[in-house]
């Protein structure tokens, strides 16, 4: 009887193990340390400032325009070890809203101890998250960040005002989105560190990451405000897409 | 001897025991008293687009998506409900109404369709804007014209309201109540209204009350050779978009507002004609009051619009050419589609 106790014991204990062990099989994980990330958002190397009116930025077109609104996703955030390596955030959407002074400043965390030379991201939200169903946090529909009517996340979105816009009042809306070819937006990004990052646990180093709203308006194709001042998916949000591709981020700062 | 059948005893309980529990939540669940609420795969059906894996369907889970889908609570003025313009009896159609009314009498711009077998669909809406079914009730909540909602508005007043948040405890285990869970119970609600016990059906099963009468039989064999290159058995519908030659100039240009491209333009969703005889009026705009005058476009109105679908120009001819006979008969067997049981399903209407 004792003996079969004692079995009992044994077989649940190492049930009890089975269970609490992930499958993954790693038997130690390696120390992990968190990445502070600061968003700065500028108009071609000013500082971005909503609804200022008195200072109106200027396109590369030469029109001026104010800001009223400036939201982007970025997701899928890997980064370039020293040695090649490639190290996936899992689960990694940001969403920044230049009228939300909290989303400026952003962790990733667990992320392996380990110098790191480079990053990548995708600009906007991966396909799949597009059509899957219902998510929360930074994807939560209720962000404003979700077109109800073609289902899908709007990766970067401006709206502001120019004198140029023949829309009413003057408005410019640019809500870029859409996972389907032809109409694809979703873009990568990719950088090399201005310097190693040196991820240790127990420390926050700190990424600055520059993003300037006049980059949707250069680049590929220079949009005049009184041709192009509307556009919500579609091939007009893929002018603008391919546009921003290159110019809309730069990593400018990493602070150990 | 003793020793190791215990140890065997104890290992196979162990085993059973956690792949009753792999096997789900769904399994699990499906076994407490609200049996009732149970997602099915009719035997003459396919298998499903949305198979609630993420969102497996409880009791406590449909309560709560029958009572929103109910509650006026989720439009502006807390005047209407989805169940407004889709109505039970209608097979969640809105009867009567051409396009669907929403706050401050805003007329929109088309026919609120019927809701069921919507599990089986990867797209939604007249034009296929929308892409998963969690997400189809948003577009109504939303529209200025519809429910003028935001998501944020109905979360808070969800979160204000005396009932909600124990309701969303016993649906989710935890009182928070977010877009997600809304939309999450809505989909039990909305994927559960499976439709598939018409006279049709029975007769495909081979079971009791499936007995055709020769009018019902002929028009079975027509619609077989005539309408089921798009209306598809057994949903009725192949869920493609197509230009059915309503009009030569579409003010609502359909598919095409969601794809941008021009070869779509005026073209929308093939209907599933499941309850058919009940979801009148038809056609996106809600143009044609019964199924005659449909029938009738098909013989002799369909127009030659450069996207006309090419099903719709065969011989050299327009339409479908359909005598006075063959649209009776037509008629007749388009009867069988609908689904009493269904419609009549106290699961479904309005919760006390």
């Amino acid at each position: 009887m004792k003996t079969n106790l004692l079995l009992l014991a044994f077989i649940f204990a190492l049930a009890a193990t089975a269970l609490a062990n992930p499958p993954k099989g790693k038997i130690k994980d390696a120390k992990k340390g968190n990445l502070s990330v600061h968003f700065k958002n500028v108009v071609n190397g000013k500082d971005l400032r909503l609804n200022d009116s008195v200072s109106m930025y200027k396109n590369a077109n030469g029109d001026d325009f104010k800001v009223t609104t400036f939201k982007y996703y970025i997701s899928n955030v890997i980064l370039i070890a020293k040695d090649g390596g490639k190290v996936a955030i899992p689960d990694s959407y940001f969403l920044v809203n230049a009228a939300d002074s909290a989303t400026l400043n952003q962790q990733i965390t667990n992320i392996p101890e380990g110098k790191y030379t480079g990053v990548a991201f995708t600009i906007g939200v991966d396909s799949l998250r597009n059509f899957a169903g219902a998510q929360t946090g930074a994807l939560d529909p209720a962000k404003g960040m979700f077109w109800s009517w073609n289902t899908g996340y709007i990766f970067v979105k401006f709206e502001g005002q120019s004198p140029r816009s023949t829309a009413r009042k003057n408005r410019l809306t640019f809500h870029i989105g859409g996972a389907q070819d032809p109409n694809n937006t979703i873009r990568s990004f990719t950088q090399r560190f201005p310097k190693t990052l040196k991820i240790i646990d127990g420390k926050l180093p700190e990424l600055e990451l520059v993003a300037n709203a006049g980059a949707l308006f250069q680049g590929k194709t220079v949009v005049d405000f009184s041709k192009l001042n509307f556009t919500m998916g579609g091939p007009n949000s893929v002018i603008v897409a391919d546009n921003y591709a290159d110019g809309l981020f730069q990593v400018s700062k990493i602070r150990n | 001897m003793k020793v190791k059948a215990l140890v065997f005893g104890i290992l196979l309980t162990f085993v059973i025991g956690s792949s009753a529990f792999d096997y789900g939540f769904k399994g699990m669940k499906y076994l407490i008293p609200a049996d009732s609420i149970r997602f099915v795969v009719p035997a003459n059906f396919p298998k499903p687009v949305y198979d609630f894996k993420d969102n497996p369907v409880t009791g406590n889970g449909f309560k709560l998506g029958r009572i929103l889908f109910y509650d006026p609570l989720l439009s502006k003025d807390k005047s209407i409900s989805c169940a407004n313009c889709h109505q039970s009896f209608a097979a969640f159609a809105n009867l009567d109404h051409v396009l669907s009314h929403g706050v401050d009498e805003c007329l929109g711009t088309r026919n609120a369709p019927p809701l069921f077998n919507l599990a089986w669909q990867k797209e939604f809406m007249w034009d296929g804007g929308v892409h998963h079914i969690e997400l189809s009730p948003m577009n109504a909540m939303t529209n200025p014209c519809e429910m003028a909602m935001d998501l944020n508005t109905i979360v808070s007043r969800l979160q204000e309201s005396k009932q909600y948040p124990e309701l969303f405890k016993a649906a989710f285990g935890t009182a928070e109540i977010n877009s997600q869970r809304v939309f999450r119970a809505m989909a039990q609600f909305t994927g559960m209204l499976v439709s598939a016990n018409s006279k049709y059906d029975k007769y495909t099963r081979k079971g009791p009350g499936g007995e055709f009468s020769p009018d019902e039989m002929a028009g079975y064999m027509l619609f077989k050779q005539k309408c089921s290159t798009c209306h598809q058995e057994p949903l009725f519908t192949d869920l493609s978009y197509r230009n059915n030659g309503l009009d030569l100039k579409y003010d609502d240009i359909g598919r095409d507002s969601i794809t941008h491209i021009e070869a779509d333009r005026g073209k929308f969703r093939v209907p599933s004609l499941r309850n058919v005889e009940l979801t009148a009026p038809y056609m996106h705009d809600g143009r044609f009051a019964t199924l005659k005058e449909v029938l009738q476009h098909y013989n002799s109105g369909v127009k030659h619009h450069i996207n006309l679908d090419p099903a719709l120009q065969q011989n050299g001819g327009l339409g479908i050419a359909l005598t006075a006979k063959e649209q009776g008969q037509l008629i007749t067997f388009l009867k069988t589609l609908t689904d009493r049981e269904f419609v009549n399903d106290k699961r479904f209407q309005a919760p006390q």
